[in-house]
């Protein structure tokens, strides 16, 4: 069996999937089951207190067979995601986080720095963490040598469906990193997830590509079968590039020569 | 008395645990995180924790996110 693992706990599915922007909460459970993911990133936000008639996010996720991965999504600076993971921490089952300080709302591209300081804290608490970086090989070293579970380098802009803009990036650092290494962010359909998985990423990490398509839960099948595909392909050794033909067929025996 | 529950003035008549609070608002505590003052609380002491006049609670749970 093709397994990873991070930080001692081991993964079939290769792919990790969201619970963001959904038209609704069972389109969203069925998702998740065409996508055959086995962990789900979900977001940590205040009790709405005035209108309590709303149901909550878990009453649709079945803890038993998905894992949690709480994120610091929209935090901007070290203190705030260290607070927000502390209280995913407290909400959920785990110490796990999907660590994201952001520097630009347009972009929502990651202070590097600040999420550096924050990985650096969160270590020190016991904290496995997953942190959401640009696809910069230096950063991914250092965020590794602070204690990173695994590196999460994005393809794209959050959102963005632009696919991986940057392959040579993912595959340097896949060179380097000692920890698995795992796609975040970009993706726009299953042929940019099968070059993630193909460039050598161990997994991959999506929301909108799926919830956002006009039918999440065969594209949420698509993702499946793309990451399969790619991480087969990865694994089969692809052929090497040429400038020309290189015929398939024999150049002996042709009729009439 | 006035406390700060998730930034907004929240009266209740009188100093009350976590988990009094809780029950007030009609909250499941197992589904929630609680901060107190900025310490985020160990669910085992939500019986114990004492909320005063303008001290700053913030209650948070799950929900869709990327």
């Amino acid at each position: 069996m093709d397994t990873f693992s991070i930080a001692g706990k081991t993964f079939t599915s290769r792919l990790i999937v969201g619970t963001g922007k959904y038209s609704s909460p069972s389109v969203m459970v069925k998702a998740h089951d065409a996508s055959g993911a086995e962990m789900i990133t979900v977001a940590v936000r205040r009790v709405n207190i005035s209108d309590r008639t709303k149901e909550s996010l878990l009453d649709y996720i079945d803890t038993s067979k998905y894992f949690i991965l709480p994120n610091t999504a929209g935090c901007y600076t070290a203190e705030e995601a260290v607070r927000t993971a502390r209280l995913g921490r407290e909400a959920g089952l785990s110490n796990w986080v999907k660590l994201e300080v952001i520097g630009d709302e347009k972009t929502l591209f990651p202070d590097n720095e600040a999420l550096l300081e924050a990985t650096r804290i969160l270590v020190r608490e016991d904290f496995v963490v997953l942190p959401y970086t640009n696809d910069d090989p230096v950063t991914c070293r250092k965020l590794e040598d602070a204690g990173a579970a695994a590196v999460m380098p994005l393809g794209a802009p959050i959102g963005s469906g632009l696919g991986i803009q940057n392959p040579n990036n993912i595959r340097i650092i896949r060179e380097f990193a000692r920890v698995p290494l795992i796609v975040d962010a970009g993706v726009g359909t299953a042929s940019d997830a099968a070059l993630a998985m193909e460039l050598g990423a161990d997994a991959v990490l999506m929301n909108t590509a799926i919830a956002g398509a006009q039918d999440p839960v065969a594209m949420a099948e698509a993702m499946n079968l793309a990451v399969r595909a790619g991480r087969l392909a990865y694994l089969s050794g692809r052929i090497p590039r040429k400038m020309y033909a290189s015929a398939s067929s024999p150049v002996e025996g042709l009729v009439g020569r | 008395m006035t406390i700060i529950l998730n930034g907004d003035p929240h009266e209740v008549t009188r100093p009350l645990t976590v988990s009094e609070l809780l029950a007030q608002l009609e909250i499941d505590s197992r589904r929630v995180a609680v901060e107190h003052n900025l310490v985020v609380l160990k669910h085992a002491t939500f019986d114990d924790v004492v909320v005063h006049e303008g001290d700053q609670v913030e209650i948070v749970n799950f929900v869709g996110g990327g």
